[in-house]
C-alpha cells in the first residue's frame, strides 16, 4: 500500500495493536521460560478431571450469618486440613461470601475428602508428652536432635515456645520477661527425644512416664493424670510420624479420652489429655505488644485471650493445676491449643490465672500472634461443613466436553463469518480478520491470567467464550451499518468512515459498558462454577472494544483509501448505488447520479 | 433475491416503513399473551427444576457400548449399591448415559462400582455429581439477589446514560418482559432449570438492555434533530429511527444467535444437558425475545410515555401543520408528487401519499434531507448534451438551490 499520509494514523494505531499483542505472547514467553506459565490456558476441573467440592460453613447455631472474617477463617482451616493430607495442587477459594470451593485434580479417596469436611473444633487440652514430629531414627543423635529441635522451632513462627501468663502481666512480668527472651524450657529439650519405640519413649521420659503405662491405672484423677496413657495410645503415640499426609486422620478426637497428635508444622508430637475447655470458654481474642507495668508498649507480642466466666473458672483449675506441676514436670506444665485435632500452639502456664484473662508470649511476630489470635477467635465458634455439591468428572468426559465446546465454537465462528460475507461481501472479510484478532489476544489473556492469576477455563468460560462471538461480531455490525448510512447520505467513503465511527463509538461504548457491568455483576453474585462464564464474558468485552478501536477501525480507514472499497466495488459491501446513495457530490458543482435507478426501487 | 440491502435502504430513506410505533396496541396485546402465557405456564404448569434445586446425585457415564435396556440395569446397579428413591437415566449421544438418583452421600463410590460393573466400563471414568440438598437454595437466593442488583445498577445506568427516567423506564419494562417471557417458555416447554440457566437468563438482561441502547440511541438522535428542524412529531422520528435500525437489529441478533445455536446443535446431539446446553437455551431464547422487545415494546413504549408531554404536543401541533400545508403544496406543484417520503409515513412508495396514520395524519415531508437528494422524479428527467442524465439540482446549473416557500407561507 502507498504510503498515504491520510492514513497515518490509522496505520500508526495498527503498530500500537501489533506492539501490544507482541507485549502480551512476549510477556506468555517469558513467563513460560522463566517461571512456570504454560502455553496453553489452565482448564478447569471439569475440562481437566478432578473433584470439585463446595462446602458451606455452618455455624454451631445455623441461623447465625457467617462474616467475611468467619469465611476466611473457614476457608483457612480447609486449606490446612488439604495440606495436612498432602493434596497436590488442591485450591482453596471462597466463592461469593458463603461458600468454600475444594477443587482437586485428580480423583482422591473418600477419606480425604470425609477428612477434609469434617466440623471444625477448637478445643484445649493438657500436655501429657512430647515428641519429636519425625521419628528419630538414629539413637545416638539424641543430642544434635535436640538442638535441631530448638533451632527449627526458634525461628518458625508458628511453634514459638509459648507461656501462659496472667493479664494484666504485672503479677507474672518478671516471669513473663524472662520466659519470652530465653524460651521456656519444654519437655523436649530437657528431654532427650524419644525413640519411636515403646521402650524409647519410656526410657527417656523420666520415671513417672515410664511408671505410667505400666501401672494403667484404670481411673485417672484428673486431666494431668498419666493414667490416661493406654497402651494403645502408646503404641500410636511411638508409631505417629508426623511428617506423613495425614497422619493423624485416623485418630478419634473423643473429648473425654487421650488424644495422640502433631503439631500444624509437625515439628512436634504430643499425647494429650483429654479435653478441659473448648473453643465456646474464648470470649474473644486479640493479639499486639504487651503492655508493661506502667502501661507503655513493649517489645514483647503477645496473644490476649478472654475467657467467658464459665471459662475462666475452668481455666483457673487448670492453670491452678497445671502451674503446680512447673517445678516437677516441663512438659505437663504446658497446655495445649487444639483445632481439628491439631495443636496450635502449647504454651506452658507460668501463672495461675483466675481472672479469665490470659496472654500467652513467646516467640511471636506480630503476624504469627495476630493468625494465632485470629484462630482462637473463630475457634470460639465451632464449624462444620454442608457440602453443597461435589463433582467427580472423569478426564475423559472432560477431554470429550472440551473437544465438543470447542467444535461448536468452531462452527459458530463459520456460521458468523458466512452470515457476515453475505451481508457485507468483502467487508465480511474484515469482520473475519476482526474475529481472528480478537481470538488470539483472548487466547493471550486467558493464558497470561492462568499464569498470574490462576483462572482456569470452565466448560461455562467455553460457552462465554462462544457466546462472545457473537458479542464481538455485534459491534462490528453497529459500526458497519453506520458506515452504510452515512454512505446513504451521500457521503464520500473516507469521510463517511470517520463519521460513522464518530457516531458508531458511542453506541459501541455504551453496549460494552452494559455487557461488562452485566458480567461484574454475574461474577460477583454467581453462586456455582458458571462464574467462568461471566469472567470470560467480561474479558472478552473488554477485548472486543480494543479490537474495535485498535483494529477494525483502523484497517476500515486504511481499506477506505484503496480503488476497491473507495471506489465502490460491488462486492465491496460499501457500493454506494446498492446503499441506495443515488447522488453523490462528486465536486466542481457536479453530482454523480448514476442512471439505472428503475430497478432500485422495486 | 430479496435485496437485503434494498430493504435497508428503504428502511432508511423512509421510503419503505413499518410502522412500529402507531400499531403498539397490536405489540403489547400480542406481548400481553405471550405474558399471560408465561405465567399460565409458570404457575400453572410449574417450573422444571434441575437436579441441582433438588438435590442428589448424577452419575454420566462415558464410553458404553452397549445401551439396550439401560433403565433397568441403571436403576439395578443404583438399588444395589444402597440408594432408594427415584432413578432416572437418558442416553446421550449414542454412548453416553446419564443417571439421576438422590443423593448418593457415602455410597458415592459404590454406586460408581456398580453402575462401571453394570455397564462395562472403567470407574474411573464415570462422572459423579452430589448436590446437597441446600444448594438450590442457595443458588436461587444468590440469582435472586444479582438480579435486583443488576436492575438497580441498569436502571441507575440508563438514567445516566439517557438521562430521561421514561427512557429508562421503558428498557426496564422491556427487560423484564424479557424476563417473564423466558421464563415462561421454559415453564411451557418443560425445559430443565439449572444454574446454569438461571445464570443465563440474568446474561439475557444485559442482551436486552444492548439491544434497547442501540435502537433508543438512534431515537434519541432523531428526535433530537426533530425537535431541532420541528418538521415531524416524536412519534414520527422515533418510528423513523426503529426503521432504520431495524436491519442492524436483526443483523446483530442473528449474529448473537448463530453461535449459540451451533452450540445448541452440537449440546443437543453429543452433549446432553450440561453448563453448555443449559446456558445457551436460556441465551437463545433470551436474545430472541430481547430483539422483538426492543423493538415492538420498548420504542412505542417510550412513545406513549412522552405523549403527554407539554413540549412534544406542540411539536407534534407544528409538525402536523407544516406536513399538511406541504402536502397541499405539492399536490399543487405536480414537480413534487409525492416523490419525497418523509418519515413514517405511507408503506407503499410512491403516489399513494394519502396513506395517512392514526398518529401522523401529515402526509408528506418535503424537506431537502441529503438522502432524499436522489428521490425520483416521475416527470423525465432532464439530459445534458450528451444524454446523460442530470440531477433535477443540476439541471440548471449548480447555483440553483432548492425551493423553499417563503417564511410567510411556512
Amino acid at each position: 500500500m502507498a504510503r498515504n499520509p491520510r492514513t497515518r494514523g490509522a496505520r500508526r494505531t495498527l503498530w500500537v495493536l501489533l506492539a501490544l499483542v507482541a507485549v502480551l505472547f512476549a510477556g506468555i514467553g517469558a513467563a513460560h521460560r522463566w517461571g512456570t506459565a504454560e502455553l496453553t490456558p489452565k482448564l478447569g476441573l471439569d475440562l481437566e478431571g478432578g473433584t470439585q467440592m463446595v462446602l458451606e460453613p455452618v455455624l454451631a447455631d445455623p441461623t447465625a450469618p457467617i462474616s467475611a472474617g468467619q469465611l476466611d477463617k473457614a476457608r483457612d482451616i480447609i486449606a490446612q486440613r488439604v495440606d495436612s493430607n498432602g493434596v497436590a495442587e488442591a485450591e482453596v477459594t471462597t466463592q461469593g461470601g458463603r461458600n468454600i470451593v475444594i477443587s482437586i485434580p485428580g480423583t482422591p479417596d473418600a477419606r480425604t475428602l470425609n477428612q477434609i469436611r469434617k466440623p471444625s473444633q477448637l478445643r484445649f487440652r493438657p500436655v501429657l508428652l512430647t515428641g519429636p514430629g519425625i521419628p528419630v531414627t538414629d539413637p545416638g543423635a539424641t543430642s544434635t536432635s535436640t538442638d535441631g529441635a530448638t533451632a527449627t522451632s526458634a525461628p518458625t513462627a508458628t511453634t514459638p515456645k509459648p507461656v501462659f501468663t496472667m493479664d494484666p502481666p504485672a503479677t507474672s512480668a518478671p516471669a513473663t520477661t524472662n520466659n519470652a527472651i530465653v524460651p521456656p524450657a519444654l519437655a523436649a529439650q530437657t528431654t532427650p527425644p524419644t525413640d519411636p519405640a515403646t521402650t524409647g519413649a519410656t526410657g527417656a521420659t523420666g520415671e513417672s512416664t515410664a511408671t505410667a503405662p505400666s501401672t494403667a491405672s484404670p481411673a485417672p484423677t484428673d486431666a494431668s493424670d498419666f493414667a490416661w496413657i493406654t497402651q494403645e495410645i502408646q503404641t500410636e503415640f511411638a508409631q505417629l510420624d508426623c511428617s506423613k499426609a495425614g497422619a493423624v486422620n485416623d485418630f478419634v478426637d473423643e473429648p473425654t479420652r487421650a488424644l495422640v497428635t502433631c503439631s500444624t508444622d509437625r515439628s512436634e508430637k504430643y499425647i494429650l489429655g483429654p479435653v478441659e475447655l473448648d473453643g465456646t470458654d474464648i470470649e474473644d481474642a486479640t493479639s499486639g505488644y504487651q503492655l508493661s507495668a506502667n502501661g507503655q508498649p513493649t517489645t514483647i507480642v503477645e496473644v490476649r485471650l478472654d475467657f467467658t466466666d464459665v471459662g475462666a473458672t475452668k481455666f483457673t483449675n487448670v492453670t491452678s493445676r497445671l502451674f503446680a506441676l512447673k517445678a516437677s514436670d516441663e512438659t505437663r506444665n504446658r497446655f495445649a491449643i487444639v483445632l481439628d485435632k491439631q495443636v496450635i500452639s502449647a504454651p506452658s502456664t507460668n501463672a495461675v490465672i483466675a481472672n479469665g484473662q490470659a496472654s500467652i508470649t513467646g516467640q511471636f511476630t506480630i503476624e504469627s500472634a495476630r493468625e494465632l489470635a485470629q484462630q482462637l477467635k473463630f475457634g470460639a465458634l465451632p464449624m462444620s461443613f454442608t457440602l453443597q455439591t461435589q463433582d467427580d468428572i472423569s478426564p475423559t468426559l472432560g477431554k470429550e466436553q472440551l473437544a465438543l465446546g470447542l467444535l461448536a465454537g468452531f462452527f459458530g465462528l463459520l456460521l458468523v463469518v458466512a452470515y457476515s460475507m453475505v451481508q457485507y461481501r468483502m467487508l465480511g472479510l474484515v469482520t473475519v480478520a476482526s474475529l481472528v484478532v480478537a481470538a488470539v489476544g483472548a487466547y493471550g489473556v486467558l493464558t497470561l491470567l492462568g499464569w498470574s492469576h490462576n483462572v482456569r477455563l470452565t466448560m461455562a468460560g467455553v460457552t462465554g467464550v462462544i457466546v462472545s462471538i457473537g458479542v464481538t461480531a455485534d459491534s462490528f455490525i453497529v459500526y458497519f451499518e453506520r458506515i452504510r448510512d452515512e454512505v446513504r447520505e451521500g457521503r464520500p467513503l473516507v469521510t463517511a468512515v470517520d463519521a460513522g465511527w464518530s457516531r458508531a463509538k458511542r453506541t459501541i461504548l455504551a453496549a460494552d459498558a452494559v455487557n461488562l457491568l452485566a458480567a461484574v455483576v454475574l461474577y460477583l453474585l454467581a453462586a456455582s462454577n458458571v462464574r467462568g462464564f461471566a469472567f470470560t464474558l467480561g474479558v472478552m468485552t473488554l477485548i472486543d472494544l480494543a479490537v474495535v478501536v485498535l483494529f477494525t477501525h483502523p484497517l476500515v480507514s486504511i481499506l477506505a483509501h484503496t480503488r476497491f472499497f473507495g471506489g465502490g466495488h460491488r462486492l465491496s459491501g460499501l457500493d454506494p448505488e446498492r446503499l441506495g446513495a443515488k447522488v453523490r457530490y462528486v465536486g466542481r458543482g457536479r453530482f454523480s447520479a448514476p442512471a439505472v435507478q428503475a430497478d432500485g426501487r422495486a | 433475491m430479496v435485496n437485503v440491502s434494498q430493504i435497508g435502504n428503504d428502511l432508511y430513506t423512509g421510503k419503505r416503513s413499518i410502522d412500529f410505533i402507531g400499531r403498539q396496541k397490536r405489540w403489547y396485546a400480542f406481548s400481553a399473551v405471550l405474558i399471560a402465557l408465561a405465567m399460565i405456564g409458570i404457575f400453572a404448569r410449574g417450573l422444571n427444576f434441575g437436579i441441582e434445586f433438588r438435590g442428589g446425585s448424577e452419575f454420566r457415564l462415558t464410553g458404553v457400548t452397549d445401551t439396550s435396556g439401560y433403565e433397568e440395569r441403571a436403576r439395578a446397579a443404583i438399588a444395589q449399591s444402597g440408594i432408594g428413591g427415584n432413578v432416572l437415566s437418558t442416553v446421550i449421544g449414542g454412548t453416553s448415559v446419564r443417571v439421576q438418583s438422590e443423593a448418593a452421600g457415602e455410597r458415592n463410590e459404590a454406586a460408581k462400582t456398580a453402575l462401571a460393573q453394570t455397564f462395562g466400563v472403567d470407574p474411573t471414568t464415570i462422572s459423579a455429581s452430589l448436590i446437597g440438598p441446600s444448594w438450590g437454595q442457595s443458588v436461587s437466593e444468590k440469582a435472586i439477589q444479582a438480579l435486583i442488583v443488576f436492575l438497580l445498577l441498569v436502571s441507575l445506568v440508563m438514567a445516566i446514560y439517557f438521562r430521561t427516567w421514561k427512557m429508562a423506564v421503558a428498557g426496564l419494562v422491556a427487560l423484564v418482559h424479557d424476563l417473564v417471557v423466558t421464563v415462561g417458555i421454559y415453564a411451557l416447554f418443560g425445559f430443565e432449570i439449572t444454574p446454569s440457566s438461571m445464570i443465563g437468563f440474568l446474561t439475557i438482561l444485559g442482551y436486552s438492555l444492548y439491544d434497547t441502547v442501540v435502537v433508543f440511541d438512534k431515537v434519541r438522535e432523531n428526535t433530537a434533530e426533530a425537535v431541532g428542524s420541528r418538521r415531524y412529531s416524536y412519534a414520527q422520528a422515533a418510528n423513523l429511527a426503529v426503521n432504520q435500525t431495524l436491519v442492524r437489529s436483526i443483523n446483530t441478533t442473528v449474529v448473537a444467535l448463530l453461535p449459540i445455536l451451533a452450540i445448541l446443535i452440537v449440546g443437543f446431539t453429543k452433549l446432553g444437558p450440561g453448563t453448555l446446553l443449559d446456558l445457551s437455551l436460556a441465551l437463545f431464547v433470551g436474545i430472541a425475545v430481547g430483539a422483538y422487545s426492543s423493538i415492538f415494546i420498548a420504542t412505542p413504549l417510550l412513545v406513549d410515555l412522552r405523549r403527554g408531554e407539554p413540549a412534544l404536543l406542540e411539536l407534534e401541533k407544528h409538525a402536523t401543520k407544516l406536513q399538511a400545508r406541504e402536502a397541499e403544496l405539492s399536490r399543487s406543484t405536480p414537480r413534487h408528487t409525492g416523490a419525497q417520503d418523509g418519515p413514517g409515513k405511507q408503506t407503499r412508495a410512491r403516489g399513494t401519499a394519502t396513506t395517512i396514520l392514526a398518529d401522523a395524519p401529515a402526509a408528506d415531508g418535503q424537506e431537502p434531507d441529503a438522502h432524499e437528494l436522489g428521490a425520483p422524479q416521475d416527470d423525465e428527467p432532464q439530459r445534458d448534451a450528451l444524454g446523460r442524465p442530470v440531477h433535477k439540482w443540476a439541471a440548471t446549473g449548480p447555483r440553483n438551490q432548492p425551493k423553499r416557500p417563503p417564511r410567510s407561507r411556512r
